[in-house]
């Protein structure tokens, strides 16, 4: 292992400890030190949050209310980045967009690995028929691409920004489960789990404390490699118009219709909420392989 | 190998099996159907006598279990039925858009791997220098960015490049032409949503071979051929990168597979005819016929591709062995 400590071993230590802060300061220090680039995604994750929770103090207009005597103005000091068809402030659409983006990515990412974690541990604990069951479910789950799992789902529960996160979670969960259970198979086979086992603690317990926690760096690595697919797909969702619905401020839905239609006279609709995206997606992914770097080492990006 | 391969094809009849029996049931949990939709439309009137007896015609009156059967022993009679929407033959709704689609996903592949192995190689044995890292900020922004902006971009830059050059602005036909009638009508139509998906694939693609490389340019072998003084892009292209292709050559497949059904958005973009826009017309029109022979090939594609790379990886690693 290299100086840097994982984030894992540095929240065992923060709750053993009584200098916790300084030795939390001191670790994120020689993080960001040994990986710039991911501290700078970090940095520029960090700031989208701050971004999207005092959208209301940014935002220097209201997103939502159209001004038909302000149609299209291009960039200018009123209007950092212009206004859309309907008058409305593409700065301050693009801030509250950023509140969208957030809650879809980190609730579908928590909650998608999370349940991907509990499937997987118990896929490879308990073993035997249930596992192979459960494989072959997964590989069911698989066999559907991503958007068009999202697009059922939402024709199904309907559009809105609950739904986009259930529609964007649902496909989460087998790809993470499939990892988690590779590495929870070794675990299972660990002399500790017989010994945990022997002292007569239930099925439940063992999987929670005593499983669980050593399968943490799969389970971190794809939830960080997940939050910039959630906001890409959130954005592809809301575009084709199955997402987040009008007038909500959405990246994806600030793309579609208006902004294909003028981008030849009114190209800063179109630019700005792509750039939006990108920069947040390509800082989570900064951000994301920088955690999977320190957590381990082999474990090669798939994309 | 003959074993192992039939194993595999078997192996694929439950999991093709799951995936109807999924996609079927799903179909149904969306509210409404294809009677009530094409009659009444949204919220309008229409005789209830008109909506049963249309139901009757689809089929939708008979019990579950009934339809499924009826569908599964379609299937493996190869008849896929019509379609609830359009009245049309299945094969014939999907072959139409089968060409266009299978195009633009094998453009995208061949735009992917002529970038992606150069790029991903230079990368390696450029290690820590600017050229990685000009590389690797290329490949994470093409993870970044997403298609349909490329894609928005690509038409604009189009718009205001022909209009600068010949004072016209030029737009993609949008009308397909098989490439054996018009070829330059056809690739000037579909050479642009192969480079807007072909560069997020390229980036997938190119970060596998440049880990990869990195990861066999470490073995032994490598400095053994160092050391007998073999000229080093013998080392990289002869001994290194076939071994480092293995990866690669999944991801390129997975990705392909994808491409197939997953082209929605780059299609509505470009206004494309293809799977990806038949895919969700018939899921909103609750054609459920449409949808799940949709899905089953989608499904099927996905198996088979799986199923081709392993075999792939016993052709490029003679070390693998199935049984």
């Amino acid at each position: 292992m290299t100086a840097s400590e994982p984030p894992v071993q540095v929240a065992r230590e923060a709750t053993s400890g009584a200098l916790t802060g300084v030795r939390l300061g001191r670790a994120a220090l020689s993080w960001v030190r040994q990986k710039p680039l991911g501290a700078a995604g970090a940095v520029i994750v960090l700031g989208m949050l701050l971004v999207a929770l005092l959208a209301p103090v940014i935002a220097p207009y209201d997103p939502v209310r159209n001004a038909f005597d302000r149609m299209h103005v291009p960039p200018s000091t009123a209007h950092w980045f212009g206004t859309d068809q309907f008058g409305r402030d593409v700065l301050s659409r693009l801030v509250y967009g950023a509140r969208t983006a957030m809650l879809v990515g980190l609730v579908a990412s928590f909650i998608g690995a999370s349940l991907g974690l509990m499937l997987g541990v118990a896929s490879a604990y308990f073993g035997g028929r249930f596992d192979l069951f459960f494989q072959r479910l997964m590989d069911i789950f698989m066999a559907f691409p991503l958007i068009i799992m999202a697009l059922a789902i939402v024709s199904i529960f309907g559009t809105g920004a609950h739904n986009v996160i259930v529609a964007i979670t649902v496909p989460f969960i087998p790809r993470c489960a499939r990892v988690v259970r590779s590495s929870a198979l070794a675990v299972r086979e660990l002399p500790y789990i017989d010994a945990a086992r022997a002292c007569g603690f239930s099925h439940a317990r063992i999987m929670l404390h005593h499983v669980a926690p050593n399968v943490m760096a799969p389970y971190l690595i794809m939830l960080t490699a997940f939050l910039g697919q959630a906001i890409l797909l959130e954005a592809s969702l809301s575009y084709l118009g199955l997402g987040v619905q009008e007038p909500t401020p959405a990246w994806g839905l600030m793309l579609q219709g208006g902004a294909e239609e003028y981008a030849e006279s009114a190209p800063w609709m179109a630019i700005f909420p792509g750039l939006a995206i990108t920069v947040s997606v390509f800082a989570f992914n900064l951000f994301g392989d920088a955690v999977r770097d320190t957590l381990d080492p082999r474990l090669r990006s798939t994309g | 190998m003959t074993r192992y391969i039939g194993k595999r094809l078997l192996l694929m009849i439950p999991t093709l099996l799951g995936a109807a029996v999924f996609v079927f049931l799903l179909m149904r949990l969306i509210p409404g159907d294809v009677c009530e939709l094409r009659l009444a439309g949204e919220g309008a009137y229409a005789d209830e006598k008109a909506i049963q007896l249309c139901r009757e015609q689809a089929g939708l009156t008979k019990s579950l279990p009934r339809q499924f059967l009826d569908w599964i022993w379609g299937m493996v009679r190869g008849d896929f039925g019509v379609s609830m929407w359009t009245g049309r033959p299945i094969i014939y709704e999907i072959g139409l858009r089968f060409q266009l689609s299978l195009q633009v996903a094998i453009m995208a592949t061949m735009t992917a791997i002529l970038l992606a192995i150069p790029l991903g190689t230079l990368s390696a044995i450029n290690q820590d220098t600017w050229i990685d890292y000009g590389v690797r900020a290329f490949s994470i922004a093409g993870l970044a960015m997403p298609s349909f902006w490329l894609g928005i971009l690509i038409i604009l830059a189009l718009l205001i490049g022909t209009q600068a050059l010949w004072g016209t602005p030029w737009m993609p036909p949008i009308q397909y032409t098989p490439i054996w009638e018009d070829p330059v009508a056809n690739l000037s139509q579909l050479v642009w949503p192969a480079l807007a998906t072909g560069y997020r694939y390229s980036a997938v693609a190119a970060r596998m071979t440049r880990s990869a490389l990195l990861e066999v340019l470490q073995e032994d072998y490598i400095r053994t051929a160092r050391a007998k003084g073999l000229v080093e892009h013998l080392i990289i292209n002869r001994h290194a990168l076939k071994n480092a292709l293995l990866p690669v050559v999944t991801v390129i497949g997975i990705e392909f597979a994808f491409l197939i059904g997953g082209l929605v958005v780059t299609e509505q973009v470009f206004n494309l005819n293809g799977l990806g826009k038949l895919f969700v017309e018939s899921v909103g029109n609750h054609d459920y016929t449409l949808t799940q022979s949709l899905v089953m090939l989608v499904a099927l594609v996905f198996i088979m591709t799986n199923f081709i790379i392993d075999l792939i990886y016993a052709w490029i690693d003679p070390r693998i062995r199935y049984r």
